[in-house]
Order: C-alpha cells, then sequence, then structure tokens
C-alpha cells in the first residue's frame, strides 16, 4: 500500500538515560519499510533499550523519535506495530490459554466492550498457525515448554497484522524445533514484504534474512551496514556466556559500564 | 423457609449475591498481577473510612468509599512511580488505616463492637439504603471488570505489550485499583473489611486449580464466590456468627476439595508433555549420542495398552517406566 521508500522508524541525535546515566547517546537511525535489521551487540551495550526506546517504553532526554513519520508522543496509529518483549515466558499468575494470549495481539484494532468478531478470531488462529501451534488454541500457556511459549508472543505480535515488526531477542534459550518454527514464520513475513526490527545476540539460524545489521556498544551506534560474517560467529561480537564473569578491561578513567534496564542494577561508582 | 420473611435476610442474601460475583471479578486481576493482598490492604483503610463516617455522623459507606478509594489510587502511585517495593506499600497503608480507623472511632466516642460490625460482617445492621448502594456499585464493578476483560487481561499479562497495543497502562492498573477499592466497600457488611480479600482471592485460587484459561478462571471463580457468600450468610442467619468467618471457611473448603483434583491435573498434564530435542550449543564439541540399545529384556510389548505413560518424543514415542526412556528401535529398546 504505501511506497517502499517509507521511512518506518527515525531517530535523530537520541539520547537515554535510565536514572541520570546516559544509556543511549547520539543514535540516528533510520528503517525502512521492507528492511529486515538486526541489532546486534555485547550485554549491556543498549541494544534492547534502543528498540524499547522507539518504541516509547523508555524516555528519552534529547532528540526525536518518529514512527510512520509521525512524532512519538503523537503516534497512535499502534496497530501497525508488533512487539515481542524480552521474556522467557508467557504465564502469570492466572491460567491462560494459548488462544487467549494470542488474542491479546487484536488489542490495538478492537474496541472497548465489544467483543472479538470474526476477522479478530481468524487473525488469531492464522497467527497460531503461523508459529506451528495450530491445534493448541485452547491449551493453558504454561503446559508448553518455553521455546513454545516464546512461539506464542511472537504469535501474538502476528495477531496484529503489523506492518512492522520488533523483536528483543526472540531466540534467546529456545528449543531447535521453536527455532526453526520461529524461522520459517519470519521468513514468511519477509518475503510479503513485512519490516523487522530484530535485537539478537547472535544471527545464526535468521543470517540469511537479515539484510542490514546494526551494532551497538556501550550505549552507540559503532556498524550500520550489511551483516558481516562475523556477525554470524557469535564470538565476534560478544562472548558467549552471558554471565562471563571477566568484564572487558577497560584501560583509562572510565566509568562503569552502563548495564541494560532488565539486568540487574550495577553497583554504584564510589 | 420462613426466615426468608425477615427483611433483614433477603437484604443480606442480595448483598452476598452481588459481593459474591464482584469480588472474585476483581480479585482474578489483582492474582494475575500477583498482588492477592491488595484488597487485604484497601481493606484495612477502609476502616480509617469507616471511622471517619462514625466520627462526622455522615454514612460509613460513603466516607469509607471516598477513603479507599484514595488509599488505592495512593497505593498504586506508590507502587508505580517510586521505587519502594508493593509489599512495602501494601504495610505502609495496612498500619496507617487500622491505626487511623481505631484512633478515628475512639475520637468518635464509639466502641470495638460498633467498629466490630464493619471488620467482619452483619447481615441484621444493613439498611435498605445501603443495599441498594450497595448493587449499584458492584453492578458497575461487575459491567467493567467483565466488559473490559479482553483489555484488563492484556495489561496484567504484559504491561510493556499493552503499552505498545495502543493501550494506557497505568489508567488501566489506576482502573484495578478503583474497582478493588469499591468492591472492598461493598462486601464490607456482608465479608467485612478484614476478611473481604480472602473473598476476592480464595474464590480465583480454587477456580484455577481445575481451568486452563483466563476466562473459565474468572466465570468460575464468580461462581464459587457467590456460592460461598449465599451459603455463609444462609449459616449466620440461623447460628449467631458473623457472616465474614462462614463465607470465607466455605470458600476455604472448597479450596480444599479442589486442590487434590488440580494437584491430579498437573500432574497428569506434567506426566504428558512431549520431550523436545534440545539445541545445547555443543554440536560437534560432544558427541550427539545416538543409540543406546536398552540391555534389560522387557514381559511385553510397550503399547496403547501396556499402561505406561506414553509420552511424544519428536517424531515417535518414548514409554515412560522405572525412571527410563524407552523407545522401539528394530526389535529392541532404545534408552532415549
Amino acid at each position: 500500500m504505501h511506497m517502499s521508500t517509507q521511512t518506518l522508524v527515525s531517530t535523530r541525535d537520541v539520547a537515554v538515560a535510565l536514572g541520570g546515566r546516559p544509556v543511549l547517546r547520539g543514535i540516528d537511525l533510520d528503517v525502512h519499510a521492507g528492511e529486515v535489521v538486526a541489532v546486534l551487540g555485547a550485554n549491556g551495550s543498549g541494544k534492547s533499550t534502543l528498540v524499547r526506546t522507539l518504541l516509547g517504553l523508555v524516555p528519552t532526554v534529547r532528540g526525536e523519535v518518529r514512527l510512520f513519520d509521525t512524532p512519538l508522543d503523537r503516534f497512535r496509529s499502534w496497530e501497525r506495530i508488533g512487539f515481542v518483549p524480552q521474556r522467557a515466558n508467557a504465564t502469570s499468575g492466572v491460567p491462560a490459554t494459548v488462544g487467549e494470549v494470542v488474542a491479546a495481539g487484536r488489542l490495538s484494532r478492537r474496541t472497548p466492550f465489544v467483543p472479538m468478531r470474526r476477522r479478530d478470531k481468524d487473525a488469531v488462529a492464522a497467527a497460531v498457525e503461523a508459529v506451528g501451534l495450530a491445534g493448541r488454541l485452547g491449551d493453558g500457556v504454561s503446559t508448553l515448554s518455553g521455546g513454545q511459549q516464546q512461539r506464542v508472543l511472537i504469535a501474538r505480535a502476528l495477531a496484529g497484522e503489523p506492518d512492522l515488526l520488533v523483536l528483543d531477542e526472540p531466540t534467546a534459550g529456545v528449543d531447535v524445533e521453536s527455532q526453526e518454527a520461529f524461522a520459517a514464520a519470519l521468513g514468511t513475513l519477509v518475503d510479503r514484504g513485512a519490516t523487522i526490527v530484530l535485537v539478537a545476540h547472535e544471527l545464526g539460524p535468521l543470517a540469511g534474512l537479515v539484510g542490514r545489521a546494526v551494532v551497538m556498544r556501550d550505549g552507540r551506534l559503532v556498524y550500520d551496514g550489511p551483516p558481516l560474517a562475523a556477525f554470524t560467529e557469535a564470538d565476534h561480537v560478544h562472548h558467549h556466556d552471558h554471565n562471563h564473569p571477566a568484564s572487558p578491561v577497560r584501560t583509562g578513567d572510565h566509568v562503569p559500564s552502563v548495564a541494560a534496564p532488565l539486568d540487574p542494577p550495577a553497583r554504584e561508582a564510589r | 423457609m420462613s426466615i426468608f420473611l425477615y427483611d433483614f435476610v433477603i437484604r443480606a442474601l442480595l448483598g452476598a449475591v452481588f459481593t459474591g460475583l464482584a469480588a472474585p471479578a476483581v480479585g482474578t486481576y489483582l492474582v494475575q498481577r500477583r498482588l492477592a493482598l491488595m484488597g487485604d490492604g484497601i481493606g484495612h483503610i477502609a476502616v480509617t473510612g469507616v471511622a471517619l463516617g462514625l466520627l462526622t455522623g455522615t454514612a460509613p459507606l460513603l466516607t469509607a468509599v471516598i477513603v479507599s478509594v484514595a488509599g488505592a489510587v495512593a497505593l498504586e502511585v506508590i507502587r508505580g512511580r517510586t521505587s519502594t517495593s508493593g509489599d512495602v506499600a501494601l504495610a505502609l497503608l495496612f498500619y496507617g488505616g487500622i491505626a487511623g480507623g481505631v484512633m478515628l472511632t475512639g475520637l468518635a466516642g464509639e466502641g470495638a463492637n460498633v467498629l466490630q460490625r464493619y471488620l467482619f460482617g452483619s447481615i441484621t445492621s444493613i439498611s435498605a439504603g445501603e443495599v441498594w448502594l450497595t448493587l449499584a456499585l458492584a453492578a458497575v464493578v461487575l459491567f467493567v471488570a467483565v466488559g473490559l476483560s479482553p483489555q484488563l487481561f492484556g495489561v496484567a499479562q504484559d504491561e510493556e505489550f499493552a503499552q505498545v497495543s495502543g493501550l494506557d497502562a497505568r489508567v488501566y492498573n489506576l482502573l484495578v485499583a478503583v474497582m478493588a477499592a469499591v468492591t472492598v466497600t461493598v462486601a464490607m457488611r456482608t465479608v467485612g473489611l478484614l476478611l473481604v480479600s480472602a473473598l476476592m482471592v480464595i474464590p480465583v485460587a480454587t477456580a484455577q486449580q481445575v481451568t486452563r484459561g483466563f476466562r473459565t478462571t474468572l466465570f468460575a471463580a464468580m461462581a464459587i464466590g457467590t456460592f460461598a457468600s449465599l451459603a455463609g450468610v444462609l449459616v449466620s442467619a440461623f447460628v449467631e456468627v458473623a457472616p465474614g468467618a462462614t463465607i470465607v471457611l466455605i470458600a476455604l473448603a472448597g479450596f480444599v476439595a479442589a486442590y487434590p483434583v488440580g494437584l491430579l491435573l498437573r500432574r497428569r498434564r506434567r506426566a504428558r508433555m512431549p520431550f523436545l530435542e534440545m539445541a545445547d550449543g555443543l554440536d560437534g564439541v560432544v558427541p550427539v549420542h545416538g543409540h543406546t540399545a536398552v540391555p534389560e529384556d522387557h514381559e511385553h510389548q510397550h503399547g496403547p495398552a501396556c499402561g505406561h505413560a506414553a509420552v511424544e518424543h519428536g517424531d515417535h514415542v518414548d514409554y515412560v517406566h522405572d525412571g527410563h526412556r524407552h523407545a522401539v528401535h528394530g526389535g529392541h529398546y532404545d534408552e532415549h
């Protein structure tokens, strides 16, 4: 419908501070319709904060974020965006079925107090099928494996039929079958011309889909271009072990490395 | 059946039905957000509201609604805006509410026996006006809790996703807090302020022993809550005890009965969960152990009728017995 040159995401000189500490700075990023962009970087480099900033989940301290050519604070077309948060599971304090969790993906298109329409139900069924969980609509989410739960969250984002899909580490800690189902679902979307921004630790099975890589280091964008072969090999970008005890040796007078908001709080300097 | 001739019994039963429906409906969202004790915190604040009514000579129901809504909003703000954790914020309100209530009741020159009617419920002292206000408030709560259930479910389940869906999570969280406050005051005369939280939480805990989905949990909890509060009020119409105690004990008995059933269901579901092919990231480092034939003899052929748990594993079935996972391979079994 829209021209392929449309800019879906645009940031200019964006800076983000958490608790007074700048964790992102000088971020200039444009994502155009049809692009598949991977945001790479080590733990604490700010890649997760970056995508959360694009979605308005983290406030900026300077610069401007625009979604679909609209400043973020005036943006209302949330049905055009699908979001898969960084999360190990899809459960909460009360049981929920796969269908109910995925149906939450339609909320951006529904009117309060109005029941689901035929169209909503079809979209939910299609999304569940796309991630290979057809027939599990009535199953409790808590009875699924971690990888299957991650697929439920991806189906929830797909159910909204978004133009832009934002995924925060969708394949972290996911079993083989789920990774393959996920890569297949993403491949179908890419073929249809969807725009995707995904945060990843390593590209792995997604390497073939990604057309552009953005590398974050210490809160700044240090690389923006075609994915290099090195990115598929995780160790060139970061340490594979998430709990690696030895942090990179710092020379000179540096503040301690900043942490992403979901990381445990770092000890204060001094 | 002569007890139904008394107006106060009919009033109490009406109050019980609406309380039994509304309290678990709101409670479901509190439990979902892991704030099961929020109703209790609000109940304590409402004590101050009741006492304020006694002191100023206004209807305690009215002052209780106002004070507990204000308290619930304060609780939400403390939780959301500051680094105070949810349980500490609750504790502050718990003790402030009770202390304020006792203090104001004392100043009003009333004794503990007056306060007790509100703390544990009292079916004989409900006036007609109070019943109508109770019903109206409960009806509004029910309408919102059921009508907005997709939105409230979405926000309670994943706040950030809801935010990116264009829902204002803060507004919905406040809405739940206000509904909880209204429900607490609605339930004040039936269950009492100190026990109302039980009627919000126990039916939900009971329902989710056997349910798989959110909507079924919501409606089952409402049914259980209605039954417990109706039965409790009836019992206390015969026996000289505060209705709050009988309602909560009946609800608890329901939970005790449902728990073993839930345990059994969960165990059966877990036993049938498929085994997954795991990627350990060590491919090429540690060889995949493919073929481990089972040395022992089997007295029977594993099959649908052999009684051993058959669990899906990739493209075949593993039979589970005595700590083994046996899969058919040619003429023998492999350990998987």
